[in-house]
């Protein structure tokens, strides 16, 4: 799943977002709420949130890699590392 | 944050400093009652923030308690400057033998309050000032250290006044300057201050204004003064361009971006950091810009709150363009402000590299900032052009596009 605002996108692999342990974890530690659970359990991105993300990289250590990208839209589509 | 007559004096009145035995009601038969009670001639004032009170027909005089109750209701239904009364004050008219000004003032210049004295009261004391500036006494004082009786006195003294009114005047002036401290003033002024027959003094008029910063400091006053926490008591109310800019502000607990004051030029202004706001403000002025608003962002924002505010200031009618300038910064990162206000001319269908006419906001995360700048065609510069010099970028362009 992909959701995209002015400046940032969020790509979350299917199964990742399937995960309601890491939807748990990701909603937890994001400081500007752009992920959310759903009522089952699964990963909901907040697209009114997305340009409100500060780079933190918390998503990325709290997820297995290349599971969750962080998209700098304004920067040529560049890949959050 | 300005203060009813009737509240100043009251405060006047808890310093020690003499008052007459004035009543304050909202309701015209008390009047009367009070005017029963004083036994004498009164005055009754219209309370009201603005001034003009006796031009407008909102200080009468009476000599019967019925006369004073007609008059408090004519004043209590009496509008001035578009305000009605919170109630009217009655006042004994006292027999007065000469006019006094005693007041103290923020010397914003200075840092450090100032005390004034005349022997010439009544009048405003700018007016005294021109053109009889030698019964004007004036002495600037510390607000910190502690008061002496002395530089009440030097300041009384300076003015011409000798004798058993200087000695009585200096405990007056010194504890008018008390609470002008105590009390985060910055205005505390008692005209006219009376001397009666019998020599002694007393206020007749007292006009206070508080620092509006310090309101939390100060509730208990406030709360038995009956200033409600919702009350401005600002010099005028707010207009439905700065309680959006509030509005703006409240969305989330994220810094600052607010404070807006609206001016009605045609240069928007998104400014802010430490000062920086006043300095850009009076540089766009310096430059010959005509602002369309002051406000200050700071302390982080959010790209909601960032955008918010441009895009306020980019709806209101006359502004061409807004400039996006601040000090460098630390604690609000550029690249969150740069996608705020792109966000806030993208939405309304604007492109950024028309209507941003410069953005410089060096500091925290500008690498990111200046990408999203330069995505969008914004002209930006770093912490090598001066606040100055950016302001006068902002002016230049607006001055090109109205040539064009």
């Amino acid at each position: 799943m992909r959701a995209d605002g002015v400046f940032i996108a969020v790509e979350v692999d299917d199964r990742a977002a399937a995960d309601r342990e890491l939807a748990n974890k990701l909603t937890e530690v994001c400081p500007v709420d752009i992920y959310a659970q759903r009522g089952d359990g699964t990963l909901e991105i907040v697209e009114r949130n997305l340009d409100e993300c500060v780079l933190c990289r918390l998503c990325l250590d709290a997820s297995p890699d290349g599971a969750v990208k962080v998209i700098k839209r304004y920067d040529n589509e560049a890949v959050l590392v | 944050m300005r203060f009813f007559e009737y509240e100043a004096r009251e405060i006047v009145k808890r310093a020690g400093i003499p008052v007459t035995d004035y009543g304050f009601t909202t309701d015209p038969a008390e009047a009367g009652a009070i005017a029963k009670r004083i036994g004498a001639a009164t005055v009754i004032k219209s309370q009201v923030l603005s001034g003009g009170r006796m031009k407008a027909g909102g200080v009468k005089f009476a000599d019967t308690p019925e006369q004073a109750e007609a008059h408090a209701r004519e004043i209590l239904g009496l509008e001035i400057g578009g305000h009605l009364p919170r109630g009217v004050l009655v006042d004994p008219r006292a027999e007065v033998e000469q006019e006094y000004y005693a007041g103290v003032v923020w010397d914003g210049t200075r840092k450090r309050p100032v005390m004034i004295f005349s022997p010439v009261g009544g009048i405003d004391i700018e007016q005294v000032a021109e053109q009889q500036p030698e019964a004007v006494g004036r002495r600037h004082f510390s607000n910190v250290l502690p008061l002496s009786d002395f530089e009440a006195k030097e300041v009384i003294a300076s003015s011409g006044v000798t004798g058993s009114a200087l000695n009585q005047l200096v405990p007056i002036l010194t504890r008018l300057a008390r609470v002008f401290v105590e009390n985060d003033m910055t205005l505390a002024e008692i005209n006219p201050l009376g001397r009666l027959r019998d020599g002694s003094f007393v206020a007749l008029d007292a006009h206070m204004e508080m620092e509006n910063e310090a309101r939390g400091r100060h509730a208990k006053l406030l709360g038995e003064l009956g200033v409600g926490e919702e009350e401005t008591r600002q010099a005028r109310e707010a207009t439905p361009f700065e309680l959006a800019g509030a509005a703006v502000d409240a969305i989330d607990h994220r810094g600052v971006a607010g404070n807006v004051t609206e001016f009605d030029g045609n240069l928007g202004l998104v400014i802010g950091a430490g000062g920086g706001s006043l300095t850009l403000f009076d540089a766009v002025r310096a430059h010959g810009g005509r602002p369309a608003n002051y406000c200050e962002i700071g302390g982080n924002p959010s790209v909601a709150k960032a955008c918010g505010l441009a895009k306020l200031v980019l709806s209101k009618p006359g502004v061409e363009r807004i400039a996006v300038m601040m000090s460098i910064v630390s604690n609000t990162r550029v690249d969150i402000v740069a996608r705020g206000v792109v966000k806030a001319c993208l939405e309304l269908g604007y492109d950024p590299a028309e209507k941003i006419a410069i953005f410089r906001i060096p500091g925290a995360w500008e690498e990111e900032g200046f990408k999203i700048l330069e995505r969008y065609h914004v002209e930006y510069a770093d912490r090598s052009v001066s606040l100055n010099e950016a302001a006068r970028r902002a002016v230049e362009k607006i001055e090109e596009g109205v040539a064009a």
